[in-house]
């Protein structure tokens, strides 16, 4: 090493000064460099591949099931759905397994805490946070590109699977897609990475919020059980205790109250995110909420078209969007002006 | 003189209650290795940070080439490659990655990047290592490396945050050298934070001592100790074969130069407190009265002495103040029961 230092010193030395002269102002932006180099190191990283198997053996496993279940089901002219095939083929199952959207509302958060929960403080933890922090690098670039990097990466993977399945679909019962499917099943993907987006939002706020890594971890799958398991059963103790007998209600107070707690149940992101996937996946859901008989009568059972499944869900869309500009709002508050010492 | 090419101008930065650094002015001229002494937590690194516009000061303002630190931090990163104290890679990248992602970040053009990242290699010597994963680079490697990622982007200033802890002796002493050639050849502005004096004195056309956010000292070594040992002047220390009476039978006589100012007798040893220079004539003066002189010493001070002397000043200010603190709660201690 040190007589190493000792050879080459005179014989470079010279051209640097040479270089130095020539322009310094090309070369591709910061933000688009970061963005490359966290993809690949995504790619690389055992924890994605780990997590993007289990997404691809749950989804082959639901499509197998549904593919055995696939006859019976569009034979059943009692479901106003029964002629959408390639929505049946995401949605039914046999009740071995449930389908793959109710799996994807479990592996989501999963995917996109795995992929942001190390963000920020491993690069701290590492010393490499100080040292990108001295290259001419807005400080929002780096929080943009490890989202936007994590992002590309599961969309492209949702994509990946969803376009997959269609061209199985295609190949192996050769009926032809409705234009309203396709839509539809897009935008079932661009739920799905809407919500993937939320939890990876959260977890790089938790990542720049705590410096152990395991920490931040932690507190992202304990927000997320917290979500999944306990929620409900809080809001669902809560709802027992606090309101009076539903018995001494009248039918429109009791429509009142189940608004409430619909509505404070769908504080829950995984709440917005089933809701929002079972009405585009299912053309013959009309309302998230309870409907009464009046408003019942005279409706036909038909599939809604695909602007008005939408118009159901868009509330729900626009608050996972809103949770997550929230989240990256505030770490991008957090990580702005702190200071940066490894 | 020169314009500086670094000024900090009432700099401050607290930590709640805490004065991390406590306005300090300092200007950094083009071309020259400044060192920044001073023991752990004297505020040193977060100067640095203020520097780079990595944390904001609480008051004043930190000019670095012609920028302000904190309002414009991209014009200035681009001219100032910093190492870290701790300098960490991706490790499961090569060297020669590392440099080359870091130089894209810094635009250098596609081009050119393999080339002037290999270039960068071999001038610290790590020519050999390029392609192996960081991760099995040992710390004087990895000082090394985090010198050739300061170096990829042309800077025109380079920040060392304690560039030697942790290497050996002898890797010290090269990685040194290299620092002071590069600044002599490319005409860098070196600006490096140590609490290890001696390597500092090694390279350092200049140096500031800091301790506990203030800057006690600043100049070359000559100056430095000039302004702190002006009051005592020049000590010479004469050891003589027998022990001496006391008081020296010709007290007066010497008392009467006018550089002599002060003479104390330690049994054979004899120390000369003069105003300048005097030795040669000391010793002319003992062997005329006949002593038998065994050895001479006129003290020199250097960084060591220096340092020292910055400590002890602050040494006794916070036992004071822990003893004054003690005492207030004495007192409060006492109110409390009568009550």
């Amino acid at each position: 090493m040190k007589s190493q230092s000792v050879s080459f010193k005179g014989l470079s030395l010279q051209n640097i000064k040479n270089i130095k002269a020539s322009n310094r102002s090309s070369g591709s932006r910061p933000f688009n460099v970061i963005v490359h180099k966290e993809i690949a190191d995504h790619i690389r990283s055992w924890r994605l591949i780990v997590l993007m198997g289990l997404v691809v053996l749950t989804f082959m496993a639901s499509m197998y099931v549904s593919l055995g279940n696939i006859r019976s089901s569009v034979g059943n002219t009692n479901d106003p759905d029964h002629l959408f095939l390639y929505l049946k083929l995401l949605t039914i199952t046999d009740n071995s397994i449930p389908p793959f959207h109710v799996f994807l509302s479990f592996l989501g958060p999963l995917l996109g805490i795995s992929l942001g929960f190390d963000a920020i403080n491993a690069e701290q933890n590492g010393g490499t946070l100080t040292r990108l922090m001295a290259q001419p690098v807005y400080r929002d670039n780096l929080l943009l590109s490890k989202f936007v990097s994590s992002l590309i990466v599961v969309s492209s993977l949702f994509l990946a699977l969803a376009l997959l399945m269609i061209g199985a679909g295609l190949l192996l019962t050769g009926v032809r897609m409705e234009p309203q499917e396709l839509l539809r099943i897009l935008g079932f993907v661009i739920i799905s990475i809407a919500y993937v987006a939320f939890w990876l939002s959260l977890s790089i706020f938790l990542s720049i919020k705590f410096k152990q890594a395991a920490t931040s971890a932690l507190m992202a799958i304990g927000i997320w059980l917290f979500f999944t398991v306990f929620y409900q059963i809080v809001i669902n103790l809560v709802v027992r205790s606090v309101l009076p007998d539903p018995a001494l209600l009248s039918q429109g107070e009791i429509l009142a109250y189940n608004e409430i707690i619909l509505g404070l149940l769908r504080i829950a992101p995984n709440q917005l995110y089933t809701d929002a996937t079972t009405t585009l996946l299912m053309p013959s859901v009309r309302s998230l909420g309870p409907i009464t008989m009046e408003q019942m009568a005279g409706a036909i059972p038909s599939p809604l078209p695909f602007k008005e499944s939408l118009m159901i869900v868009w509330p729900q869309v626009s608050g996972l969007i809103a949770a997550t500009v929230a989240c990256f709002a505030l770490s991008y508050y957090v990580f702005m002006r702190r200071e940066i010492r490894s | 003189m020169k314009d500086p090419i670094i000024q900090l101008k009432g700099l401050t930065k607290c930590y709640g209650s805490l004065k991390a650094v406590d306005d300090l002015n300092l200007e950094i001229y083009k071309g020259e290795i400044f060192g920044l002494l001073g023991p752990n937590g004297a505020g040193k690194t977060t100067t640095i940070l203020m520097m780079l516009g990595l944390t904001d000061p609480t008051s004043g303002t930190a000019y670095v080439c012609g920028q302000n630190a904190t309002s414009s931090p991209i014009a200035v990163k681009r001219k100032v490659g910093y190492m870290p104290d701790s300098v960490g890679f991706y490790d499961d990248m090569s060297a020669l990655d590392n440099l080359i992602y870091i130089g894209r970040l810094n635009g250098l053009p596609e081009e050119q990047l393999k080339a002037r990242a290999t270039e960068v290699l071999e001038i610290v010597g790590l020519a050999k290592d390029m392609n192996k994963k960081t991760a099995t680079f040992s710390r004087g490697m990895k000082q090394r490396l985090g010198l050739a990622d300061v170096l990829i982007k042309h800077p025109d200033v380079i920040i060392l945050d304690e560039p030697t802890l942790g290497i050996d002796p002898s890797g010290v002493k090269d990685f040194l050298a290299l620092i002071k050639e590069l600044s002599r050849q490319q005409g860098l502005t070196v600006l490096l934070s140590s609490h290890h004096l001696h390597h500092v004195q090694q390279v350092c056309d200049r140096v500031g001592i800091f301790v506990n956010g203030k800057l006690m000292a600043e100049g070359n070594i000559d100056t430095l100790s000039g302004n702190l040992f002006g009051r005592e002047g020049y000590v010479t220390s004469v050891t003589v074969e027998q022990p001496v009476a006391e008081p020296l039978p010709f007290e007066q006589d010497l008392m009467q130069w006018e550089a002599v100012t002060r003479i104390s007798v330690n049994e054979k040893s004899l120390e000369f407190t003069c105003s300048r220079d005097i030795t040669p004539a000391i010793v002319r003066f003992l062997v005329e009265k006949g002593y038998d002189i065994q050895g001479v010493h006129r003290k020199d001070y250097g960084l060591d002495d220096i340092y020292e002397k910055c400590f002890e000043n602050n040494l006794t200010e916070n036992t004071s103040n822990e003893k004054s603190v003690g005492f207030f709660q004495r007192s409060f201690f006492t109110k409390y029961k009568k009550y």
